[in-house]
C-alpha cells in the first residue's frame, strides 16, 4: 500500500519552529536579551500604543455609564452588557447571525465547485485562474459595491434583461433588501472562500481518489467520500474567513441595504456616530470581537486535530502494512 | 467524466458572477449619456470630468500620504521587529502580539483608536490615519520578513561577524540584503491595503481631510453618477497593473 504513504508525503509541512534560536550555543543570555530591546522595542511600543492601549480603553469604556452629551461617566455598570438582551438588539444580532451564515453557505456551495475545477487545469490555467479570482478582491472594495448598486437598481441591466425577456413587465425591487445585503456580501468575500479550498484540495493526494475510482466507487461517491471528507480543514478555514468579515461589515447593509438592514457592524458605528453612546458601542465591539477570535481559535484547533488525527491513523496503518 | 459537468458550469457562473459588475462599470464609463442605464455612443468625457474634480485629486494625494508614510514605518519597525523575534525570543508571546493587528476587526481597531485620539484630546487628521494604517501593516510586514528569515542560513551572519564585522555593519551588509525580497513584499502588501482601506479611516481622518475611499463612499452615498464609472475604471486598471506587476516581481525574487 503505497498511497497512505504518499498522502504523508504529499501534507504540507508543519511550519519551521523558526522562533527558536539556530543552535544551542545561540541560546540567548541576558546580554542577548538587551541586545534584542533596540530591535524589538520599537515596534513593541508602536503596538502597544495604537492597538493594544486603544482595544484596552474601548474594554474599559464597555463597563461605564455614557454621558449625557456622549463620552463616558467614570460610574462603572453592567448596563452596556445586559442592553444586548433587550429584543430591539437581539434582533439585530439574530439578523446579523442569519445574514453571515446564508453568506458563508452560499459561499462554499459556489466556491468548492471552482476551487476543485481550479485544481484540475494546467498548471499554467490554474495561475491565471487564481490570479482571476483575486483580482476583484485588490480593487477598491466600494467600488465593487457601487457596482452591484448599478447592476440591482430598478432601471439597472437586470431589470432591463428581466423586462425584455419577458420574465417581469415591471422593474422587480432588488435594491435596498436584505437579498441585496447578502449578494454583495457573497461578492465581496468570496475568494476568501475559494482561495483555502484550493489550497486544501490541490495538496490532496489524486492518487486515493484515483485509486477509489479503481475499486469501483462512483464519481459521486468519489466526491462524497474521499475529496469532500479530506477537505474539512479547507472548508472550516474558508467557512471562517467568509463569515468573519461577513459580521462586521457595515458598508454594504448601508449602500446596498439602504440602511434598512440593520446588522451589529452598522450598530456599533452608529453608536460611535450618530447616537454618542461609546460605553454600549464599546461593548458591543468587545463582544463581537472575543466571539469571532474564539471562532477563529475553533477553527485552527479543530483543523489541526483533524490534520493530526489522520496523520496518526495512516502512520499506523502503515506501520501494521509494513 | 459526469463529475466534471458539474464542476464546470459552477466555475463558469463563478467567473461570470465575479465579473459581471466590473465590466458594467467600465462599459457604462463610455456611455455618452448622463442616464447611465441606456447606452447612446462613446465618449471619453466623463474621465475629463474625473480628472478635473479638485475633491477626488484631493482624496487620491491624501491616500498617497497615507500610504507612503505608514508603509514606511511599517517596514522599518516591522523588519526590526522579525529580526528580534527570530534572533532573541523564544516564546511565542512577543510574535503574537506583533501578529495579533491583524486579526482584530478594523471596526475595533477604528472605534479603539478614535477614542484613544478624542481621550487625550488630539484633533484628527491626516497624520492619524496614517499612524492607524501603520499599526496593522506592521504585522503583514512582520509576519513576511519572519517567513523570508526562516528560510536564511545563519552561517553567514556568523562568517560575517567572525570575519570582524560589527553587528551593525553585517545587519546591513549580510541579513538586510537577504531580507530585501521579504521587505519589498512587505511594502506592496502594505501600500495595497492602506490605498484601499476604510473602514479605520473612516474613523480617524478629519472631514477636512478625506482619504480617497472615503470621498467615493460619501459620492456613493450620494448616488450613482457617470463620474464613479470613470473612477472605478481607472482604480480598476491600476489594481490589474499592480496585481500583475506584483505577480511578475515574486516570481523574479522567488528567482532570486
Amino acid at each position: 500500500m503505497t498511497a497512505p504513504a504518499g498522502a504523508v508525503r504529499n501534507r504540507p509541512a508543519p511550519p519551521p519552529p523558526a522562533t527558536r534560536p539556530a543552535a544551542p550555543a545561540r541560546r540567548p543570555g541576558a546580554r542577548a536579551r538587551f541586545a534584542a530591546v533596540p530591535l524589538v522595542g520599537p515596534g513593541a511600543l508602536y503596538i502597544t500604543l495604537l492597538v493594544l492601549v486603544p482595544v484596552a480603553l474601548i474594554t474599559v469604556y464597555s463597563f461605564f455609564e455614557r454621558g449625557r452629551f456622549g463620552g463616558v461617566v467614570w460610574t462603572f455598570t453592567l448596563e452596556n452588557f445586559a442592553r444586548l438582551f433587550d429584543p430591539l438588539y437581539l434582533s439585530v444580532v439574530g439578523n446579523s447571525l442569519v445574514i453571515a451564515a446564508v453568506v458563508t453557505l452560499l459561499a462554499l456551495l459556489i466556491g468548492y465547485p471552482t476551487a476543485l475545477m481550479i485544481t484540475r487545469l494546467s498548471p499554467k490555467w490554474r495561475t491565471v485562474a487564481l490570479i482571476a479570482v483575486l483580482l476583484p478582491f485588490w480593487t477598491n472594495f466600494l467600488i465593487r459595491t457601487y457596482a452591484w448598486i448599478l447592476l440591482l437598481n430598478n432601471a439597472g441591466w437586470i431589470n432591463q434583461a428581466l423586462q425584455a425577456l419577458g420574465i417581469t413587465d415591471e422593474p422587480i425591487s432588488m435594491l435596498y433588501t436584505p437579498q441585496a445585503v447578502v449578494v454583495g456580501l457573497l461578492y465581496m468575500y468570496l475568494p476568501l472562500m475559494i482561495l483555502p479550498l484550493y489550497s486544501a484540495l490541490a495538496h490532496q493526494d489524486r492518487q486515493l481518489g484515483e485509486a477509489a475510482t479503481d475499486l469501483g466507487a462512483s464519481p459521486f461517491r468519489v466526491f462524497r467520500t474521499v475529496t469532500v471528507p479530506l477537505s474539512i480543514p479547507g472548508i472550516l478555514t474558508g467557512c471562517v474567513f467568509v463569515f468573519v468579515p461577513a459580521m462586521s461589515n457595515f458598508v454594504i447593509p448601508e449602500l446596498i441595504g439602504g440602511g434598512k438592514t440593520v446588522l451589529v457592524g452598522n450598530l456599533i458605528r452608529d453608536q460611535f456616530l450618530k447616537a454618542r453612546d461609546w460605553p454600549f458601542g464599546a461593548a458591543l465591539a468587545l463582544v463581537l470581537t472575543v466571539s469571532l477570535l474564539l471562532l477563529l481559535v475553533l477553527q485552527s484547533r479543530l483543523s489541526k486535530r483533524l490534520t493530526e488525527g489522520k496523520t496518526q491513523a495512516e502512520g499506523k496503518k502503515v506501520r501494521r502494512d509494513a | 467524466m459526469r463529475e466534471s459537468r458539474f464542476i464546470r458550469i459552477p466555475f463558469w457562473l463563478t467567473f461570470a458572477f465575479l465579473y459581471l459588475p466590473i465590466v458594467v462599470v467600465v462599459v457604462i464609463s463610455f456611455n455618452d449619456s448622463s442616464n447611465l442605464f441606456v447606452w447612446k455612443g462613446f465618449t471619453l468625457d466623463w474621465y475629463g470630468v474625473l480628472f478635473s474634480d479638485q475633491a477626488i485629486l484631493q482624496g487620491l494625494v491624501n491616500t498617497l500620504i497615507v500610504a507612503t508614510g505608514s508603509t514606511a514605518i511599517a517596514c522599518v519597525l516591522g523588519t526590526l521587529l522579525a529580526v528580534g523575534i527570530q534572533r532573541h525570543t523564544r516564546g511565542g508571546l512577543i510574535r503574537a502580539f506583533a501578529l495579533a493587528p491583524a486579526l482584530l476587526p478594523d471596526l475595533l481597531l477604528g472605534i479603539g483608536i478614535l477614542s484613544v485620539f478624542s481621550l487625550l484630546g488630539f484633533t484628527l487628521g491626516l497624520y492619524s490615519v496614517l499612524l492607524s494604517h501603520a499599526a496593522f501593516s506592521i504585522a503583514f510586514v512582520t509576519a513576511i520578513v519572519l517567513a523570508r528569515l526562516s528560510q536564511l542560513d545563519p552561517s553567514l551572519e556568523e562568517a560575517s561577524r567572525d570575519l570582524g564585522a560589527g553587528p551593525v555593519r553585517t545587519f546591513t551588509r549580510v541579513t538586510l540584503p537577504q531580507l530585501a525580497p521579504g521587505i519589498v513584499a512587505g511594502a506592496l502588501l502594505s501600500f495595497t491595503l492602506s490605498i484601499d482601506e476604510f473602514v479605520i479611516a473612516f474613523f480617524t481622518s478629519a472631514p477636512t481631510t478625506p482619504t480617497l475611499p472615503i470621498v467615493i463612499y460619501s459620492m456613493v452615498r450620494f448616488g450613482v453618477t457617470p463620474e464613479i464609472n470613470a473612477l472605478a475604471t481607472v482604480l480598476l486598471f491600476v489594481s490589474v497593473v499592480a496585481v500583475l506587476g506584483a505577480q511578475r516581481l515574486t516570481r523574479v525574487t522567488e528567482a532570486l
